[in-house]
């Protein structure tokens, strides 16, 4: 019985096909798919090289028309301008979609202007300078949304930020005429990017310092604050007392003495 | 037909009794004044004449105000807690939920987003807050450049400075009560300050803060300070302040008809009485609006206190900007130690100098009743003009708070004019220090020049730019006089001359007479003469 039943399929499997054919086939399946997938692969790294490559080559001229001047055509700074040499493309990105650059003359800080490149042309421009070594990058959209958490971020923004930018974003003076700018309506890419770059007399936050989530927070309350508008009522571009007590003593001391003029007015 | 019956009769029976007895207002008054002879005061008070110029209102003002913050601070006492316990706030404002802050920042919070109307309170409590120390002090410039503080009223002067001290003092705890991140700032400068005192600075501050800063007892101590103590002080030196007023009696300026013994203007009841009531409406209606429309002190912006962060524009209220000024000018590192203690010269210099400027203030009617000799009682106010020397004075000092003033603004004058936040501070440290004598001489000058002018229009008229040529060729422009009233008022005021060294009865020149008769050389040197009425006459005579 037993051995009926154990002979009975060797003799129809040798009937059928050699122990060697299904090795065969999975060698034959194995090669041809890994053989497609290389081909495809290999074009498809082929036409982003070609992309990127192109685009390096356009950044590489507008980079040596415009920057090279102060920066060096090979990146590595003159006595004009610093080196760029591993800033990354989130650095050339902020600074030149703010239009800081190219620089509209030298002064204490690079001001914000709108911006003399198309977003094609910067995005060139980035591209080329991230080619020459490695940087903080473009950041991830996952972060740019204003959906974290507003209390984190403005906890965190009044310990790290405030000193300079003003609790409400409103900025602030440093010293030798140059400033911490206003936050207000500053795209949240462009917030995440100085952080990660430290821009003009910034500081770099990097990922280790403020982690991408916790940024992700600082620009759901900055975007917070644009959204939402003073609840007590015009906001006097948030400056604090100083501009209080202008008011007041312009518009509520000023309309008092009008009233008390009127009052002791005679009839005539 | 039955109710105009009815209506005739009971016309008739009224007519009949208005006869025998008195209306419910007379029973009502006559029960009251039987009980308190209160007809008296009426009678005198009622009767009490104000006169009237727009700048007499400005302590009304004050006063309507500080009804206002008491009003309105009431309102707010039944919601504030003044702890430091710490809790986790779960209010309504997105960006603060789940963060620890003390139960008086979380109190206020409340106030703002939580309790009806709280919001628009603490705004109206607020403003109304800067407008009452700001009518104080134009109330107070009022009083010094008309000389309105000459005998007899040098005492009240005295009490309006002790109610301006402590309408600062009042303000100052306010704006530390909420326990954000900005008043915590304003307490750690002031905690700096105190340390700041050689040998017994550390000792102080510990005893202020009940431990080291912050410690958890400061708010309480503040509110203490604010809602009991020190408006029961201004209480009562307002009352004091209006007894001597009245008993006084209110200052005019010279004019037709105005002596130095009578007041020219209306009575209380009813003219001013109705325009005072009225008047507080409307101071209270223009806070109202603005406080309505215009945010102050966003707590929730600043965050709670934490003693690490300070924020960029970190500045203290308005009346307290001259003390934060004189920080940021005073030159830093200055320190110097000496046997093991620091001195901290650039805490030490701002309060000495502050010190002084206020005790200037507090005692310039006593210095210059002094330099003057004048022991007379004046009820008729100098026009600025006609005091050059004290005006000139004023301007100095005005521009010397002037400047500490600008100077706690610096780092907004610095970005908002695109400036160097370093040479903000050096102008104005120029200012402060150049500015007073620069505007004490012109001020000067211009008083001068001013009666100069007066004196002209007062002895040949003002020209009437109308060209007349005479039978014999001449022309002249017609200068048309000035009609007496106003001829009053440009020569009434008097006059003082630089006092004599007189020796004393021993015969003796002290020096006490030597420094007085030098500060009279430097106050009525020059000086420009009232027009005399032999001059007038004279003038009258050989007139075109």
């Amino acid at each position: 019985m037993r051995k009926s039943t154990t002979s009975q399929p060797k003799v129809r499997k040798a009937g059928r096909r050699s122990p060697m054919a299904s090795v065969a086939l999975i060698m034959i399946g194995l090669f041809a798919t890994g053989g497609v997938y290389a081909l495809f692969t290999a074009s498809a790294s082929a036409n982003t090289t070609a992309a990127t490559s192109q685009l390096t080559t356009e950044g590489s001229k507008l980079f040596a028309a415009n920057c090279a001047t102060c920066h060096g055509l090979n990146l590595q700074g003159t006595k004009q301008g610093p080196s760029l040499i591993g800033v990354g493309a989130a650095s050339v990105d902020f600074q030149v979609s703010t239009g800081r650059m190219p620089l509209a003359a030298s002064g204490p800080q690079a001001e914000e202007k709108p911006a003399q490149f198309t977003t094609q042309q910067i995005q060139a421009l980035y591209t080329y300078v991230a080619a020459q070594a490695p940087g903080p990058g473009i950041p991830s959209k996952q972060y740019l949304g204003g959906n974290g958490n507003a209390a984190k971020g403005a906890e965190l923004f009044r310990i790290n930020c405030a000193m300079c930018h003003n609790v409400a974003g409103a900025g602030g003076a440093l010293t030798e005429g140059k400033f911490a700018p206003q936050l207000t309506g500053v795209s949240a890419k462009h917030i995440y990017e100085a952080m990660a770059t430290g821009p003009q007399n910034m500081p770099v936050f990097n990922d280790q310092n403020i982690t991408p989530t916790q940024k992700a927070d600082i620009i759901t309350y900055l975007k917070y604050l644009d959204k939402n508008p003073s609840p007590g009522g015009i906001d006097l571009g948030n400056l604090g007392p100083v501009s209080e007590g202008l008011f007041l003593w312009i518009f509520g001391l000023g309309a008092i003495v009008g009233v008390t003029i009127w009052l002791t007015a005679k009839a005539n | 037909m039955t109710s105009t019956q009815s209506a005739s009769t009971s016309a008739a029976g009224r007519g009949g009794e208005v006869a025998k007895r008195r209306s419910a207002t007379a029973i009502a008054a006559n029960y009251i004044d039987e009980r308190t002879s209160i007809s008296g005061l009426v009678k005198e008070l009622g009767r009490k004449i104000f006169p009237d110029h727009w700048s007499f209102m400005l302590g009304e003002v004050a006063l309507y105000s500080f009804v206002v913050i008491l009003l309105t601070g009431t309102f707010l006492t039944f919601f504030f807690q003044a702890s430091m316990a710490p809790v986790t706030y779960s209010g309504p404002f997105v960006p603060l939920k789940g963060v620890e802050m003390s139960a008086a920042m979380d109190s206020a919070l409340k106030i703002s987003f939580e309790v009806r109307g709280g919001l628009l309170i603490r705004q109206i409590h607020h403003w109304a807050a800067l407008l009452f120390i700001a009518s104080i002090g134009l109330h107070m410039l009022r009083i010094f450049f008309t000389g309105a503080f000459r005998k007899p009223r040098e005492l009240n002067w005295t009490i309006g400075f002790l109610l301006f001290i402590l309408a600062l003092a009042e303000g100052f705890t306010g704006y530390s009560l909420p326990d954000d991140l900005l008043s915590g700032n304003g307490l750690r400068i002031i905690d700096g300050m105190v340390k700041g005192i050689p040998f017994v600075g550390t000792w102080i501050s510990y005893l202020i803060f009940g431990g080291e800063f912050p410690g958890e007892q400061i708010v309480g101590r503040l509110y203490t300070l604010h809602i009991l103590l020190l408006p029961a002080i201004l209480v009562a030196m307002i009352a004091l302040h209006l007894v001597f007023v009245v008993v006084h009696k209110h200052t005019q300026y010279a004019g037709a008809g105005k002596t130095n013994q009578n007041v020219i203007g209306y009575p209380v009841l009813p003219v001013y009485a109705a325009k005072a009531g009225g008047f507080f409406f409307i101071v209270f209606g223009v806070i109202a609006l603005i406080a309505s429309f215009f945010t102050i002190n966003p707590i929730w912006n600043y965050g709670p206190y934490d003693p690490s962060p300070v924020s960029a524009g970190t500045q203290p209220d308005w009346y307290i900007g001259f003390a934060d000024g004189a920080l940021r000018l005073i030159p830093p590192g200055l320190e110097s130690v000496i046997w093991g203690h620091t001195y901290s010269w650039n805490i030490l210099i701002p309060i000495v100098v502050l010190g002084l400027f206020i005790s200037t203030v507090a005692l310039y009617p006593l210095v210059e009743g002094w330099v003057t000799g004048d022991k007379r009682e004046h009820h008729i106010l100098d026009r600025p003009r006609n005091a050059p020397t004290r005006t000139a004075i004023g301007a100095a000092g005005v521009t010397f708070y002037a400047a500490l003033w600008a100077a706690a603004s610096s780092d907004l004058i610095a970005t908002h004019f695109q400036l160097s936040i370093e040479a903000v501070i050096h102008a104005i440290q120029a200012a402060a220090i150049l500015g007073p004598f620069i505007a004490y001489f012109i001020a000067k000058r211009v008083c001068l020049a001013l009666q100069k002018k007066d004196r002209e229009i007062a002895l040949h008229g003002f020209e009437s730019g109308r060209i007349v040529r005479l039978p014999g060729g001449e022309y002249i422009e017609v200068h048309q006089p000035v009609d007496e009233y106003e001829r009053w008022r440009l020569v009434s005021f008097n006059e003082y001359k630089p006092l004599m060294i007189r020796p004393n009865a021993k015969g003796k020149i002290t020096g006490t007479q030597r420094v007085r008769a030098r500060m009279s050389r430097w106050f009525f040197e020059d000086r420009i003469a009232p027009v005399t009425r032999s001059e007038l006459e004279r003038q009258s005579h050989d007139h075109h």
